[in-house]
């Protein structure tokens, strides 16, 4: 085998070392606070703290909050991005176009123009009132939370499933017309699975940023109830207890280590036939 | 059925939309308020001219976000290269998996695993560091792996047969790179900066735990405005980005469309410019 | 991204860079300010207010011949300024906590004494505001505003026989979804505290246990828990009651003049947010120049008619302008600012919080958590979520199947 050269040899150097820096000490400061107390000595205590019932269930919300939002997500984004794929190639890069312009506004002031959408005296609830319509509770309840991470993240799954779709073979699809296939066979059969990539990859995308949000949990559910994100900031903003707020977050990167690694596992072989 | 889907379409980019179009509406506000609607004026625009701290920390936003990107372009290139070409599996490996930790990792955690890191070291040199420089490391920390995943792909499609040939026609191994590996690289490395700078202009979560007294950027700003009755100024100025980002994504359609459905005429300017490129080398 | 666009956004971004290079931050040459503050609590960044924080820019430089920066920035609770200040590395110059916060930062050395020879504007400040309990000697602070919690109400969502003058308003159950609480541990509970006629400072654990039942009991009908929130909630009519402080009901009344104020019977907090040097400040002398052009006249009262807040400074309440101004917000802000009857010191002997033992401060923590993690929400969601999962975990037992049964037919 050749040489490398030298350049070759110490390229990445200065990327190691920057990865050591500041990404692997950051962790293992992570790891250091959950197993210390306040005064630096090893304790288990945070990990009990937060196998409390309370934690447990602020657990088992933010991971059935996501994975509602990123079902719903694909529900309405997999229609919509097939949709696109099927339509005329000039028609479909604008369609991207949009569905990727809000993306480049500032989440906080998307979030905050839900707020304004869905609150009391809101202007749906404005509209509404005009046919003698009380005004719906739409903000503050689980549902308002939902909606704002589905609206939030839906772009990140649209994307990867339109770009898998759309690069499909067309003749895949007369070849299964062909071989009797009906419309609904062809999607479950063909498409469907062809596409699996994308899913996965959508999914990844939306599922990590719902469960770790705490912006859009603060504004759009009141506050009243606790996800992991919120719970989180808070041990490091407010309740200043560093080291339950990193027993939490070492929690949180597990989980989603865990998840991720059963979603490739489910991606991995061959091309998945899930559905 | 066909009707049905473009009802179902639209009817989803209403609802996405719904909010753009609020915070539109709400830009031409002609009192202060960002809850009820009293007239048209342009005002809130003419308030972007003269300034304010608005404007400031979007100025902010987009210097961190240039510098960011710049500088993760250049690690993140030369380590793309350097994993590329690493003979050892486990090495490579091992470097590719800590690379996508704060990719995997949620946004929240590595901005805390930072802070912590930052606030520690400050205890120790008993001096304040966080501001821009600490959001600055933070950025390009989350930036690198982006780079390093759009330069990699490119790096592989890469023939290495020309590179020997480089080599063999006198070429030192850096103008081999120079000449014959970087510009075969280098759509990669524009998108994979594009990508840095547009991360790290968006990016709230790491920014709101790594800053500091001293340095403000426009998604921090704006997370300390959402709390109070702010002034529409914010969606002006939104607007205006979101109209500037429209257009210009509107425009670049527009010229590869045209590229495309008169294949002729782009293939012309393309060789014209690699003559270009040869007559001054030459 | 196609291509033209990336070589337009490049060019785009060494622009950016290069135009914008002295936005970088500054050289050690040019002196800067580090200023946190509460949201909404200084005259600044308006067109039409003065510019207390500009003022200063320019004061500064005329006087001592120095250009100076200053930044600023905003907290939202005593709580969230005391998590970035205890590291004593935060690179604030001044600060503005209230009371208890300020006897905290005493007791654990987080603040720097003043060089009250800096501060000679000290002199306006009523003799009622010196001395008090959180710095009894005088020595660290200097009083910015002071204030009263009280209830604040929209008179056309709540129904005047409602409305009796006590913290039971909050606990209404008629205005279910319509009721906001403090979102910070010692001003809930005081509400609490205050409705249950309970001692603020108490370090008994089982009072405050019972502070924190209460608090639970009342979080089905919250709509949220807020702190500067409250202003859109309130002024917009999407609340209908809430507990907050006094100088900001003016300001939400300027807005919408349906809300109606009180103090509650009971009792209920009051306060003082005192000016601050923290510890680890670069440059104390100029921090103490700030803190006294905050007491001048024109900034002074600028700030008072900004936040609304009552002003220990005598520059500003015995200003007649100013209370003329203040009266033209509200008829009776004067009275509701600095009630008549009222001997400062008794009163906030009476109704302060004091700062709490380290032990008691944890345990408050702890209980605050607990009422932040109960549980509010309807059983819906997680039954739609089990039937979510089961239909996963269906697909994928059923994935597994016909991967077996195929690979069986292959082999």
């Amino acid at each position: 085998m050749k040489r490398r050269s030298l350049l070759q040899r110490f390229a990445a150097a200065p990327h190691i070392a920057w990865s050591v820096l500041f990404i692997v000490i950051p962790l293992l400061f992570i790891i250091y606070y959950t197993f210390t107390d306040a005064a630096g000595g090893f304790t288990l205590e945070n990990l009990a703290t937060i196998a409390s019932p309370e934690y447990l269930m602020i657990f088992l919300r933010s991971v059935m909050f996501s994975i509602l939002a990123t079902v719903i997500c694909l529900l309405i984004g997999y229609p919509l991005a097939y949709r696109i794929a099927s339509m005329k190639p000039r028609t479909q890069r604008i369609v991207i176009v949009l569905v990727m312009l809000p993306m480049w506004l500032n989440f906080l002031i998307r979030t905050y123009c839900l707020k304004i959408l869905l609150n009391d005296q809101g202007i749906i609830n404005t509209f509404l009132g005009n046919f003698g319509i009380e005004p719906l509770k739409l903000l503050n309840t689980s549902g308002a939370v939902i909606f704002a991470m589905v609206y939030n993240y839906l772009p990140y799954m649209i994307l990867p499933i339109y770009t898998v779709i759309s690069k499909m073979d067309q003749n895949l699809l007369t070849a299964a017309a062909d071989l009797g296939c009906n419309r609904f066979q062809t999607m479950t059969k063909v498409v469907l699975p062809l596409s699996f990539s994308g899913i996965m990859s959508g999914v990844t995308m939306v599922f990590v940023p719902s469960i770790s949000t705490f912006y859009i949990s603060d504004a759009m559910g009141g506050r009243t109830f606790s996800l992991i994100g919120d719970t989180i900031e808070r041990q490091f903003k407010e309740a200043d207890n560093y080291n339950v707020g990193s027993a939490l977050s070492l929690v949180l990167m597990i989980l989603i280590i865990i998840s991720m690694s059963i979603m490739n596992k489910y991606s991995d072989d061959d091309g998945g036939v899930v559905v | 059925m066909k009707k049905a889907a473009n009802i179902y379409t639209i009817l989803c980019f209403l609802i996405l939309y719904a909010p753009v179009a609020v915070m539109i509406l709400f830009s031409f506000n002609s009192t202060d308020s960002i809850f009820s609607f009293s007239g048209f004026s342009m005002q809130w625009y003419e308030s972007i001219l003269s300034g304010g701290e608005a404007v400031d920390t979007l100025i902010n936003s987009l210097v961190l976000a240039a510098l960011s990107a710049v500088i993760s372009t250049v690690v993140g290139t030369a380590a793309a290269i350097g994993i590329f070409h690493m003979k050892r599996k486990w090495i490579k490996n091992a470097t590719m998996q800590v690379t996508n930790i704060p990719m995997m990792n949620p946004d929240i955690v590595t901005g805390i695993s930072m802070m912590l890191l930052f606030i520690t070291v400050g205890t120790l040199i008993n001096a304040n560091i966080l501001g821009f420089w600490t959001i600055l490391i933070a950025h390009i920390t989350f930036s690198l792996p982006y780079v390093i995943l759009s330069v990699m792909p490119k790096l592989r499609q890469l023939d290495p047969n020309l590179t020997e040939a480089a080599l063999d026609l006198g070429c030192t191994p850096m103008q081999a790179f120079l000449k014959v590996e970087l510009p075969a690289i280098i759509p990669g490395i524009i998108s994979g900066m594009i990508m840095a700078f547009t991360l790290s202009l968006d990016d709230f979560v790491i920014s709101y735990f790594t800053t500091g007294a001293t340095f403000k950027t426009f998604p921090t700003y704006i997370y300390s405005l959402v709390k109070k009755p702010f002034k529409p100024n914010i969606y002006a100025l939104s607007s205006i980005m979101t109209i500037a980002v429209l257009v210009l994504l509107i425009i670049s359609n527009i010229i590869s469309a045209r590229g495309e459905n008169s294949g002729k005429p782009a293939k012309a300017k393309k060789s014209r410019s690699l003559r270009k490129g040869k007559e001054g080398k030459r | 991204m196609k291509r033209p666009i990336r070589y337009l956004l490049t060019l785009l971004l060494f622009a950016v860079l290069f135009a914008s290079f002295p936005v970088l931050p500054v050289s050690a040459e040019e002196v800067t300010l580090n200023v946190y503050n509460w949201g909404e609590y200084l005259s600044y960044d308006d067109p039409e207010c003065y510019d207390v924080l500009k003022e200063f820019e320019k004061y500064y430089e005329s006087t001592y011949g120095k250009s100076i920066q200053v930044n600023y920035s905003e907290y939202d609770s005593n709580e969230s300024l005391y998590a970035k200040i205890k590291n004593g590395v935060s690179g604030y110059d001044v600060i503005i906590p209230s009371d208890y916060m300020i006897a905290r930062l005493i007791d654990e050395e987080l603040l720097e004494k003043l060089n009250y020879e800096n501060i000679p504007n000290y002199q306006y400040i009523d003799n009622a505001f010196k001395g008090l309990y959180y710095d009894p000697s005088n020595e660290y602070t200097v009083p910015y505003t002071y204030g009263r919690v009280g209830i604040i109400y929209n008179s056309e969502m709540v129904d005047e026989k409602d409305v009796n003058g006590t913290w039971d308003l909050m606990w209404n159950e008629n205005y279910r979804d319509k009721i906001l609480q403090f979102n910070n541990s010692r001003d809930a509970f005081g509400t609490a505290m205050y409705k249950l006629g309970l001692d603020v400072n108490t370090t008994d654990a089982a009072v405050w246990q019972q502070a924190k039942d209460e608090l639970i009991k009342q979080k089905p009908i919250l709509k949220s828990f807020v702190m500067d929130e409250v202003f859109g909630e309130m002024m917009n009519g999407d609340a209908a009651v809430a507990a907050y402080y006094a100088g900001d009901y003016l300001y939400m009344y300027e807005d919408n003049d349906a809300l109606r104020f009180y103090y509650p019977e009971e009792g209920s907090n009051l306060f003082v947010d005192a000016m601050c040097v923290p510890k680890g400040c670069q440059n104390k002398e100029v921090a103490e120049i700030f803190i006294n052009f905050m007491l001048s006249k024109d900034a002074a009262i600028a700030n008072a008619e900004c936040t609304y807040y009552a002003s220990p400074n005598s520059l500003v309440y015995d200003d007649p302008e100013y209370a003329e101004y203040m009266n033209s917000i509200h008829e009776d802000a004067m009275d509701i600012l600095y009630p008549a009857d009222f001997d400062f010191h008794v009163a906030y002997d009476e109704y302060c919080f004091k700062n709490l033992d380290r032990d008691t401060l944890n345990m408050v923590n702890e209980l605050w958590e607990d009422v932040k993690i109960s549980d509010s929400i309807g059983i819906s969601v997680y039954i739609l979520c089990i039937l979510v999962i089961v239909v996963i975990v269906g697909m994928i037992v059923r994935h597994t199947v016909v991967w077996k049964r195929r690979s069986k037919y292959y082999d």
